[in-house]
């Protein structure tokens, strides 16, 4: 096996050097880490290392992308045929939700307008992929491949066609860092929708499980209550399913409850995603809204999974939906007057637990 | 004299791949057995090239982990430069090891990586991993020996192609 070998360097182990070295190195490992953690300034520079090593996210990403390829361009045109059947059919559907939807927001703008309250307009959405690259093998982090190149921020929100996804965690100019809602470091503000109560939903590191638990006993809710974002806190728009209550236990002697949610967006199977830039600056509220709507019932479509969204009353139900369903691309991101990168992100950063 | 002139890319490009491989998406079921592939090719080059892979390299190659794995910047970086520098110390020991005692060797290494990620893990608050940090340790030395024969070639035809050429 291993003898020494030809090139041996002799300067081994008796070279001070190499305890010097080690001081230096390892005062400056931990002299990185403290930064990482407190000072703001290394994001900048934690983002022009992150972009660097984007190349290689794209070549860890690159069998599976070329299994995707290989896949879509040896499908047989059966397959293709069944699944344009089933993608006409699911869209067909959404359009009559959503021309309903025009009219329930148009109503709903008008009664705001009653109480003297905001319009919530719809939000724009940009549509992102997660890349095949396992971050962090023990969290539910992952990569999407959109940076703030296209206007991505940290603290975006991220959906998928059934229900909310993650948030942005780390911009990497090219593709950014998003962590699931099921990330044990996560939590985020729900509502109960039949009560409107609100809570706090945390990550459980299980991909098919939140938990919620700060309900005191004599809360009122049932299995197959479906909690929504509740708005507060500002990250995640109001009105996004996130989970559907699956399991509920009053353990004797417990304070509260201890309740499970399964979570409504496809964590383990979702490729698509969409970032949502919140309209938070005040876009003309009635008339932008009636604009809006039947385009969107229209052209939109979110190219979700077939089949998706059968069973989410709520889900599109503030999104305004300008991306083509074809190759995301910047177009979606681009469109309308909405809010700019900074202010977006002024809105809606904090918050994250 | 011969010595300066054996490519080092090679290696570099060997052990930015196992630094990648870490990134690669596996089933569930396997991901708690997902080797630390980049710390086996580091103990191996600093092991066998010491006078050309050393404390530094060790260094960047963590730096390039803790990016692609979103960690706190400088925790592997750290781990493996302990790594190197044990190593570094006692590659002439280690090196003329029967192949059992070079991986429980490195099964110890291992160990003391993943417990200074642990550690700092918890210094930094981070949430605990939980058991898969410590399978992890036991699958890097089960790997070991094909990893090691897999670099032995790799240096071999490197050291040869050395001689032919000097």
């Amino acid at each position: 096996m291993a003898l020494g070998t030809p090139d041996n360097d002799q300067r081994g182990f008796r070279d001070p050097g190499y305890g010097l070295r080690l001081i230096v190195v390892c005062v400056l490992s931990i002299a990185l880490m403290i930064a990482d953690s407190r000072i703001s300034l290394m994001q900048d520079i934690r983002r022009v290392l992150a972009a660097s090593a984007y190349p290689l996210q794209l070549l860890i990403d690159a069998p599976a992308a070329f299994g995707r390829w290989l896949g879509d361009s040896t499908a047989t045109r059966a397959q293709l045929f069944e699944e344009n059947e089933q993608l006409r059919q699911t869209r067909l559907e959404q359009s009559a939700r959503l021309q309903r939807m025009a009219a329930l927001e148009a109503e709903n703008a008008r009664l705001r307008a009653l109480l003297d309250s905001t319009a919530k307009v719809g939000d724009r959405v940009l549509i992102a992929e997660i890349m095949s690259v396992d971050m962090n093998p023990f969290r539910h982090r992952v990569v999407i491949n959109k940076g703030s190149r296209e206007g991505a921020f940290v603290g975006q929100a991220l959906i998928d066609a059934d229900g909310v996804v993650g948030q942005l965690t780390r911009d990497q100019v090219f593709a950014a860092e998003a962590i699931l809602v099921t990330d044990i470091d996560h939590a985020l503000p729900v509502e109960i929708l039949r009560t409107r109560q609100r809570t706090i939903a945390v990550g459980t590191g299980q991909l098919d499980r939140l938990s919620l638990p700060f309900l005191p006993r004599n809360t009122d809710i049932e299995t197959g209550d479906l909690l929504v974002t509740s708005g507060l806190g500002g990250t995640f728009p109001a009105g996004y399913p996130v989970a559907v209550v699956s399991e509920i236990a009053a353990e004797s002697g417990a304070e509260f409850l201890r309740v499970d949610a399964t979570p409504a967006a496809q964590l383990t199977r979702v490729r698509e995603v969409l970032l949502i830039f919140p309209a938070a600056d005040a876009r003309p509220g009635a008339d932008d809204l009636l604009a809006a709507g039947p385009d969107g019932a229209t052209t939109a479509g979110p190219d979700g999974l077939p089949g998706a969204g059968a069973n989410d009353p709520a889900a599109p139900a503030d999104t305004d939906i300008a991306a083509d369903a074809e190759p995301p691309g910047e177009a979606g991101g681009e469109t309308g007057p909405g809010p700019t990168e900074e202010s977006g992100a002024a809105a809606t950063t904090g918050e994250q637990p | 004299m011969s010595r300066r002139n054996v490519p080092r890319w090679p290696v570099w490009l060997a052990m930015i791949a196992a630094a990648a491989l870490m990134s690669l998406p596996l089933p569930d079921s396997l991901n708690a057995f997902r080797p630390a592939w980049a710390t086996l090719a580091v103990i191996y080059w600093v092991m066998m090239w010491p006078g050309r892979f050393g404390i530094v390299s060790a260094w960047c190659i963590g730096l390039l982990l803790d990016v692609l794995q979103g960690a706190t910047l400088g925790q592997h970086a750290l781990a493996l430069t302990v790594v190197a520098y044990i190593t570094l110390r006692f590659h002439l020991q280690i090196r003329i090891f029967p192949l059992w005692q070079l991986t429980a060797t490195v099964f110890a290494l291992l160990f003391l990586e993943a417990f200074i990620l642990f550690w700092i893990d918890g210094v930094a608050g981070n949430p605990p991993v939980g058991l898969a940090r410590w399978t992890q340790v036991v699958t890097g030395a089960v790997l070991w020996p094909p990893v090691m024969a897999i670099m032995d070639r790799l240096r071999e035809r490197l050291e040869r192609r050395d001689t032919t050429f000097a």
